[in-house]
């Protein structure tokens, strides 16, 4: 955008090449991660959790933990769940009550149930083992369909159902498209329950001042509301609690809302008068730190025409969200912002079921449902060319909406703002290069391998608003979602940015400073971000729904355009000027009449903060301005059929992979990954390629190594890294990335969010390529992840006796 | 019944350090809670992640799998002694921040103990020989190129350190107010 004032063209920091300025404490080891935090006298956490997936706790003796030394306390539900307020699912079932601690019944295996605090965390481990809980089994239930149906145990009897929440939403004429088209396919595919599971397990610690009555928190937290929520919880004031959102989170990734063990250890530290902290161990994590993702099952119609043309589509949604809710029935609801993906589908009807099982509870996964219903659309546009005998690639051609037909409204209420898919798509090909690769595919298949190529385009929503909560809960009228940020100039005329939330290596420090260098024209590496604590943080929503590039770049633009403002108007008031006759130029105020005349930004500062006769009348004395502001797009409510503006911004990713598969063993190996990307401008485009090689990493987790498996027993079998398995350099092939911009007319300088890059339309890609591969014996994989014996059995399938996937 | 404590003496970083611990304290605890060098991370405690690599006489080693005891006399090297001397970077830390090969940095301790240890034995690694030297370091932020391009990088014949030495300016600007006295 360029500046009348500064008669600047372009950009001069934004979108370029910049080193992170985070980059220098984590090389050296300087990191400040919540672990590292140590407050003197601080007291450990250790957990005993339910080895049942369904039980009534019959008793719990606690007598030989308390008895050995150094130990403090061991917490039961008994105590601790009369003493704080639960904390409530997102949607409208206030009976389903959520505690850190069990009482009575426990609901999966891995609830915990008591803690117990020492002086060191193996002395907690210790006395951990001497509790003694007897427990009597009742029925439980670990299949989303089973537990559906009335006659299934009931996780919350309270409820009288396990589906939380379920709703049908019909958008334009489903049923007469569907009559009228030439053809309709049905099928179903399976998103394997995965988590983004970060290197960091959750760790928090809290301690309590008596005499101040302020609780000091200090997590690995990313998670909107969260200090307001633990306020809440503990029923203490607002300003009772404060979260130093200065501490670094070792990626989260949408996972680390860990509010259960921030109001246990907020708890604890209230009641023993020291602090505490719960450091989860990998076990912990895996299991009971609820921290588990989407796990749904797609049943979807496609109606289409002998062209190519889809003309409708009905799906419905099952989400299997675990034994307790927290915002997962809402990861249903995000989607409906992007239904039907980049296709000018003229008409949904979506079904969106969230259904409770005796399961480690689902939170928030990167994309926030967009993933898993990606991959389930960009299946069908598959089968569907498969149908037809057209490439994958022009039947997509057939459905894009075209560059031209931007602002586009989609069938469920949403706009999206730009983009040009189609070119996106060439780019990506283009860069694999496509023939090069049915040359390869060719290869590999005289070679005996089966091999495939796949091919996705997917939207990746951006700028994440709640919009969601009223769509799934009328009662629920939140529209605001804003963020905001805090420019100011010292004395020494150095300038400092504040933002109010937490950073799990998105580079907010980096993302700020660029945009106050812009704005200020000023070097960037000058510039100094800190987080505030809750406390003194301006409002913020947090680093949720690739947001933060829209928001906090926005507001800190907004502030600095105040400030910048106010700094022409001293220069122009000590040269007694008017605004327009003066120009703004790297920070000095300049006559454009006659350039030897100008205030310097040193001038300027000190006149500021000390020269109050030079100050023009009404002018506020310092240089400090803030911004807070609303998502664009946002504060509207949904429409009684559930049409909503969901996010404001629309990045796009197209995908184009190569895989082989060893028909011995089934495993697969990616010869080629290019991914092309368009999330506008980039205002730090070495952090947004970072974002999409890791969500594409993320995403060949999923679709080929990942899943919480769980026994009929509702015994979680994948707990640890030699089960769930996280792929590593060696299972990650060398990706291409290639960049396209159509900017966002929604925002300051054109930018979109792109948090979650590449994980939204990976996994869809890789199973195209797979089920490309797998066509050529007739058979297909519609089940997540594709690890070698479950390509093997759908290989081997009429050799094998019939058994669950 | 606190377990008798056990006096280690382990050259960390080049010094000679020593602490009482209990016998069953592995090495990262002992680096991170009794030396309080927290560089080095926990991510799974069962060999996996590699967050916990340090070298140990040069080889990189993980350290939640090992008694801090079994490090008795012997030399371990963490991240915070991987720079040349304090303030400067080595060329992997500087073209790690030049390729932009972290997010988070919670593996990045780990990753860049890997690194160096495969730089000392194979002073130009090819793509395949630095995948395989980080494939026992887990990276859930950056899909790993970033770090095979910085490896690459930073063994370029030639490479130079970009990142400026921490060094305090002889006089800041700015903070003479003419004709005034401080405050």
């Amino acid at each position: 955008m360029a500046d009348a004032m500064t008669d600047n063209g372009g950009f001069k920091y934004i979108g370029k090449h910049r080193r992170a300025v985070e980059h220098r404490r984590f090389v050296s080891g300087q990191g400040r991660f919540a672990a590292d935090i140590v407050p003197l006298g601080l007291l450990h956490v250790a957990i005993v959790a339910s080895p049942h997936a369904s039980a009534r706790i019959v008793s719990i003796d606690t007598s030989k933990a308390l008895a050995l030394p150094g130990v403090h306390a061991a917490l039961t539900g008994d105590e601790l769940c009369p003493a704080i307020e639960p904390m409530l699912p997102g949607v409208d079932a206030m009976q389903v009550k959520r505690y850190p601690l069990a009482r009575g019944i426990v609901r999966y295996a891995g609830e915990w149930v008591v803690a117990v605090v020492a002086e060191t965390r193996a002395l907690a481990e210790d006395a951990s083992e001497l509790v003694d809980i007897v427990y009597e089994t009742t029925p439980h239930v670990v299949d989303a369909e089973a537990a559906m149906a009335e006659s299934a145990p009931q996780v919350h009897p309270a409820l009288g159902s396990n589906v939380i929440y379920r709703r049908q939403f019909v958008w334009g004429a489903v049923d007469e498209h569907f009559a009228a088209a030439a053809h309709h396919l049905e099928y179903r595919v399976r998103w394997a329950r995965s988590a983004t599971v970060p290197i960091e397990t959750f760790v928090v610690t809290c301690a309590w001042n008596d005499a101040t009555r302020l609780l000091d928190i200090w997590a690995s937290i990313q998670m909107p509301k969260f200090p307001d929520l633990m306020a809440k919880c503990l029923r203490l004031p607002g300003n009772g609690v404060r979260v130093h959102f200065d501490v670094d989170v070792g990626g989260s990734y949408g996972v680390k809302r860990g509010l259960k063990h921030s109001v246990l250890v907020g708890y604890l530290a209230m009641k023993l008068g020291r602090p505490v902290r719960f450091l989860e161990d990998r076990l912990e994590n895996m299991r009971g730190g609820d921290m588990q993702g989407p796990d749904r099952i797609f049943d979807v119609s496609l109606a289409f025409d002998g062209d190519g043309t889809i003309r409708s589509m009905r799906m419905r949604a099952i989400d299997d969200i675990g034994a307790y809710a927290g915002r997962s029935p809402l990861q249903l609801g995000k989607p409906v912002g992007a239904i039907v993906g980049p296709y000018r589908i003229a008409s949904v009807a979506y079904e969106a079921v969230s259904v409770m099982t005796n399961k480690t509870p689902q939170e928030a996964v990167r994309g926030f449902g967009q993933a898993p219903t990606n991959y389930a659309i960009e299946s069908g546009i598959d089968k569907v060319a498969r149908f037809l005998g057209l490439e994958p690639v022009a039947l997509r051609r057939v459905n894009l909406i075209g560059k031209d037909e931007f602002p586009y409204l989609i069938p469920s209420g949403t706009h999206y703002d730009s983009g040009d898919y189609a070119t996106v798509l060439d780019k990506a090909l283009a860069a694999a290069s496509h023939p090069e690769l049915v040359a390869k595919r060719a290869e590999l298949r005289a070679a005996g391998l089966l091999a495939g190529i796949g091919v996705s385009t997917c939207l990746e929503p951006s700028g994440g608003n709640s919009a969601f909560e009223p769509l799934f809960n009328p009662k629920n009228q939140t529209t605001t979602w804003m963020d905001s940020c805090l420019v100011r100039i010292d004395l020494n005329a150095a300038v400092t940015g504040v933002m109010g939330t937490s950073t799990s290596g998105q580079a907010h420090e980096t993302l700020v400073s660029t945009v106050l260098g812009e704005i200020f024209d000023r070097e960037p590496d000058s510039i100094r971000v800190v987080h505030a604590d809750s406390l003194n943080a301006l409002p913020s929503n947090s680093p949720v729904g690739s947001r933060m590039a829209i928001m906090l770049g926005g507001a800190a633009a907004g502030a600095a355009k105040i400030l910048r403002a106010k700094l022409v108007r001293l220069g122009a008031h000590n040269l007694q000027l008017d605004d327009a006759e003066v120009r703004y130029e790297g920070g000095d105020v300049v006559s454009r009449a006659d350039p030897s005349r100008r205030m310097t930004w040193d001038a300027l500062v000190e006149i500021a903060h000390r020269h109050y006769h030079k100050l023009p009348p009404g002018m506020e004395p310092g240089l400090q301005e803030k911004f807070v502001w609303e998502v664009p797009t946002g504060g509207s409510l949904p429409t009684a059929d559930g049409r909503i503006q969901m996010y404001p911004c629309h990045s796009f990713e197209s995908h184009v992979v190569l895989t082989s598969i060893d028909p011995q063993t089934g495993g697969v190996t990616i010869h080629r990954y290019v991914c092309g990307h368009d999330c506008g401008v980039m205002i730090s485009p070495d952090v947004v390629h970072g974002m999409t090689y890791g969500g594409i990493s993320h995403g060949i987790g999923a679709a080929l190594l990942e899943k919480f498996a769980y026994s009929e027993d509702g015994q979680l079998l994948s707990g640890t890294f030699m089960d769930y398995l996280l792929p590593s350099a060696q299972e990650i092939p060398p990706i291409t990335i290639v960049d396209h911009c159509t900017p966002s007319p929604l925002t300051e300088f054109g930018q979109k969010g792109s948090g979650e890059a590449g994980y939204l339309g990976s996994v869809a890609a890789i199973a195209n390529a797979i089920n490309d591969a797998l066509a050529a014996h007739n058979t297909s994989i519609d089940f997540l992840p594709m690890t070698p014996q479950a390509i093997w059995r759908t290989l081997n399938a009429t050799a094998l006796p019939k058994e669950n996937a | 019944m606190a377990p008798a404590l056990i006096t280690v003496e382990i050259t960390v970083n080049g010094k000679l350090r020593s602490a009482a611990v209990e016998p069953r304290t592995t090495l990262v605890d002992f680096l991170r809670d009794s030396l309080g060098l927290t560089g080095t991370h926990v991510g799974c405690e069962h060999g996996i992640c590699g967050a916990c690599s340090v070298l140990l006489e040069g080889d990189p080693i993980r350290s939640c799998c090992m008694f801090a005891v079994q490090a008795d006399g012997m030399a371990v090297t963490t991240v915070e002694g991987l720079a040349p001397e304090r303030g400067r970077l080595s060329k992997i830390q500087d073209a790690f921040c030049e390729t932009h090969a972290l997010q988070c940095g919670y593996c990045t301790s780990g990753m860049l103990i890997a690194c160096h240890a495969l730089v000392e034995h194979t002073p130009q690694p090819d793509e395949a020989q630095i995948r395989d030297a980080i494939g026992g370091n887990l990276c859930r932020c950056t899909g790993y190129q970033q770090i095979v391009d910085a490896v690459k990088l930073g063994t370029q014949p030639g490479y130079t350190v970009r990142a400026d030495p921490v060094k305090r300016a002889a006089t800041p600007e700015n903070t003479v107010v003419p004709g005034a006295s401080n405050g």
